[in-house]
Formats: structure tokens, sequence, C-alpha cells
């Protein structure tokens, strides 16, 4: 069932991370079956055939797993449907005549860089200043060498589904990256081999994080804009593994 | 238009981490400590709500009973140490708690004021052009920076009101709790603003107690679920006993008609203390 609809786009224009920026108001005619980013990239034709500077959009894999293509779409992270990425998003979730303000995430942290693009570089330093884990480069070891509850592989699992893309600070009324650094830090802490250096990682993310974002009070907004559907919990896992960081004898960390 | 640049570049960060503090003094220097400093005064403060809320129920038992109360907390551990000193050191505590809630609560929301400086703001709240509807946060949530100031606010017109006696005058007899509560209360604007308050105060503990837990990383699937009931029970119980007392007043439930000891301009406070130290007895 595709039909055609008319979508009234106000679209955030800025030429640079050191120029005013504002919203310019585009008509555009798409089919229901078409994703969003296949909506910019045919207002993108239009515009480049006028003669006129295409809306920079970042996206990647298209697939929904590479966090590149974040937007907010009316107000929210990725748009209106839960547990879907912008590039994941159909236009069929829009009717028409509707008018969709598309705005790049909002953070001082995560200036933007043109349009809808932003720098969300932090991520990457907060990701650096966790350091390694002690795994064994060379052949693969025998599987199951190191037995791992399945539950903690399970939850490792959870944190591990975070791409990175930044919702959790777009929607944060307070700007604070703690989702994003808590799955990171629980995808680690949950399992054996990221024991050794957790102490030394929890607390030198968290340091990093704070150089950069706001602080936590527990809306939760996070979690419901963010598209991999990462849990609270890991929130409170990183609070408790933080206090426990500053406080631990870590001579006596090689015993169980 | 691609940069070519032998450094790389790099967001520069909105805070400077500084000199670390000796421990433990260096848990208040980070975000994630200060947010258990407000977790565990928050603990201490809510310990705090719930006896004041629990021991002023004696109201309903009469002034002599109510003066007994007031006594009990100045001769706590009076066996042992001088009178009053426990007492003094329970509000040394509470003062230290609540300054420090206030002062992290302060810090935490300026540094998340400068994390979303390039973001617009309506009423101090990060907004969108395309509107915010918040599906997760609630309206306690975010009014934790308002109904805080009221409380405090309160806190102080409650202290000068029925610890100082500022606003009674004459009416106000050291000692005689029953007598200043009834006095204040009975005027109809005080009973208000009690209302108002203690909904604030309510409407706060809603979020914060559930909040703490987080906070303090208490968290476990087996009781997750627990959570946010435990707090809503709490800011109800404590909304349902302290509206008890405006309201009660008000409606004259609360009275002093059938008052042995009558608080008039005859009677001196001594007297008046003397007369309730011995309806205790007779009883």
């Amino acid at each position: 069932m595709s039909e055609t609809i008319t979508v009234n786009l106000k679209i955030w224009r800025q030429e640079g991370p050191n120029t005013k920026g504002s919203f310019e108001k585009y008509t555009q005619q798409i089919t229901t079956e078409a994703s969003f980013l296949e909506m910019i990239d045919l207002l993108n034709e239009e515009l480049n055939n006028q003669g006129l500077e295409p809306v920079a959009i970042e996206s990647d894999c298209r697939e929904g797993i590479c966090g590149t293509c974040g937007v907010m779409i009316n107000g929210q992270a990725h748009g209106p449907r839960k547990a879907t990425t912008t590039c994941q998003l159909h236009m069929r979730e829009f009717s028409d005549g509707d008018e969709i303000v598309i705005e790049p995430f909002r953070a001082v942290s995560f200036p933007v860089i043109r349009d809808l693009v932003v720098d969300r570089s932090p991520f990457d330093q907060i990701i650096e200043s966790g350091g390694y884990i002690s795994v064994n480069t060379g052949a693969a070891s025998d599987a199951n060498l190191t037995p791992v509850p399945k539950e903690a592989a399970d939850q490792a699992f959870d944190a591990a589904a975070c791409i990175g893309c930044g919702a959790c600070v777009a929607a944060c009324p307070n700007s604070a990256a703690q989702l994003f650094t808590s799955a990171k830090l629980a995808h680690m802490a949950s399992l054996p081999q990221g024991q050794a250096e957790r102490w030394k990682r929890t607390e030198s993310m968290v340091g990093t994080m704070e150089e950069f974002f706001g602080s936590c009070t527990n809306h939760g907004e996070c979690h419901e804009a963010c598209p991999k559907e990462i849990n609270l919990d890991f929130i409170a896992f990183m609070n408790r593994d933080y206090m426990k960081a500053k406080v631990k004898n870590r001579a006596l960390s090689g015993q169980r | 238009m691609t940069q070519t640049t032998t450094e790389r570049y790099r967001v520069k960060p909105i805070r400077q981490s500084r000199r670390e503090w000796p421990f433990p003094l260096n848990l208040y220097q980070t975000a994630v400590g200060r947010k258990w400093v407000m977790a565990l005064t928050g603990i201490g403060l809510l310990g705090f709500v719930l006896i004041h809320m629990i021991g002023n129920l004696h109201v309903y038992e009469g002034p002599a009973k109510m003066h007994e109360y007031a006594e009990s907390l100045r001769n706590l551990g009076s066996g042992i140490l001088p009178r009053s000193l426990i007492l003094w050191l329970l509000r040394l505590g509470l003062m230290v708690m609540f300054a420090l809630h206030l002062h992290s609560a302060i810090t935490l929301k300026e540094m998340s004021r400068k994390s979303s400086l390039n973001a617009s703001f309506q009423g101090g709240e990060k907004k969108y052009e395309g509107g915010r509807e918040y599906i997760a946060a609630n309206y306690a949530s975010r009014t934790m920076r308002w109904t805080g100031p009221i409380i405090a606010l309160f806190l102080f017109y409650h202290l000068a009101d029925l610890t100082w006696g500022w606003w009674l005058g004459d009416d106000f007899v050291p000692g005689d709790p029953y007598h200043n509560l009834y006095s204040s209360l009975s005027r109809i604007p005080v009973a208000i603003f009690y209302v108002v308050a203690n909904m604030a105060l309510a409407w706060h503990i809603f979020h914060g107690a559930w909040s703490m837990f987080q906070s303090l990383g208490i968290n476990n699937p087996k009781y997750n679920h627990l959570r946010k009931g435990f707090a809503a029970s709490f800011a109800g119980l404590i909304l349902l006993g302290n509206l008890s007392f405006p309201i009660m007043t008000q409606a004259n439930l609360i009275d002093e008609d059938e008052r042995l000891c009558q608080v008039n301009d005859l009677a001196s406070n001594d007297e008046i203390l003397a007369c309730l130290t011995k309806q205790l007895e007779d009883h």
C-alpha cells in the first residue's frame, strides 16, 4: 500500500562550526515506502539540480547498526518510532501535510560541523580513555576456555548493542552521557575478560565523560530515545562500580 | 572542503580535571560522587522527615503528651551525656546534610547547564525547535529544582515560626509545641502555605526516593520493580501525615477548648510547663 504524501520540512541549516544557523523550509513529495534518509536524498537531488547547497546529513550503513545517522525529528532523537534509528524510520510514520522539524543533536560537546552533522568525537575520547583489556592476541583460544555464566553473557551483549549514536545525550535534558558510558563499561565489566582493568577503566572513562557532559538526574529520557533500548540499569551499575573503583585497594584485586 | 591537519582535531572539554583532593574528599570532586552525596544526604533527610512526621502525631494525644515528646527529644541520651547534646548533634548533622544536598544540587545543575548551552532554553530546560515531548521524565523529576527551593524556603519559615517564634510574638510558648502549632496553623494563610509546601515536599520525595537507588547503584532485577512503589508510598505517607496537621487544625480537631493548662496573659511560660508536667504525672 504505497501512497504519495507531501511533507513540509523545516531543516536546520548551518554553514560551519562557527557560523550562525537557522531553519529553512522545504516541501517534499514522497512515497510512504521511502525511508527517512531516502526522502532527504531526494530533497538533496532537487536542491542540487537547482544549484543550491544540499543538506548535510551523516549516514553510513543504513541498516541501523552503525550509529551515524542520528538527528532530532520533531524533537525526538531518531524520530517518533521506538527502538529505531533515523535510517530505519520510514515515511509511513508520517501523514500528508505533516510538518517535520529536523535539527541536529544538541550538546555543547557535540558541536555542529555542518547542517545536521555534529562532531561526536568526545565519545571516542571516552572510549580511548578506557584503554585496553587483557585478551591474548594470536590464534583464537579454545571455545569455552573461559567459562562465562549465561546471564553475564546476555548482559554484556545487551550493553554491547550500543551503537554510540549520541541519541542519549541529545535527548537528555542535562546533556549527560551516562547511558553511553555505562553501556560501554558494563559491556566489559560483565565479562571475566574485562576484570583485570575494570576499576582503572571505570575511573578514567567516567572522568573523561565528566569533562564533556552534564550530570545525570535519572529522568530516563535516554533509554526512551535509545535506538537499541539500552537499559537504565547500566547507569546504576556504573555508579556502583565507580564508587568501588575509588575505594578499592587494587593491590588485592587479583584475589577472589 | 577537506581539511588536512597534522594535529588531530579534538572537541575541547567543558571542564578541566583539577588536582585530586585526598580521599575521601576526592569523591566530592566528581559528578558521580556528588550524586552519591545527594543520595546519602537524601536518605538522611528522608529519615528526618519520617521521624518528624511520626513524632508530630503525638499532637493527637493532647498538649501534655506533645510536651512529653518534645522533652524526650531534649533528653535523648541524657543518662550519659549532657542534656540536649544528642539533640544538638542531630541538628548539626541535619544542617550539614542539608547544606551538602543543596550545594551538590546547585553545582550539578550548573554543570548540566554548561553542557547544553548551544541548545535553546525554555524555563531553564533544554529545548528543541520541534517541541520536546518528554516520554520518561515525569513532572516530579523535571521540577526538582523548583520543589527544592520551595522546601528550603518553607524550612526557613517553619523554623522561624515554630522554633524561634518570630511571628507568634507573645503567643509563642517555648516548650509547649501543641499551643504553638495550634496558634500558627489556625491562621488560614499559614495553613495554606503548609499544605502547598508539603505537597512540594512529597513531589520532591516521589522522584528523590526512587532516584537515590540509581545514584547509589542499588539495582537488581529482583527488586527493581519495588523501587518506584517504595518512593510513591513513602511520599504518600509523608504527605498524608504532614497534611493532617494544618487540615485538622482548620477543622477544629486540634484545638485548645478543652485544654487543662490554659495559655493566657496571666500564666507565665514556667507555670504552663509546670502544669503540663503535673498533668502527665497525674495521668
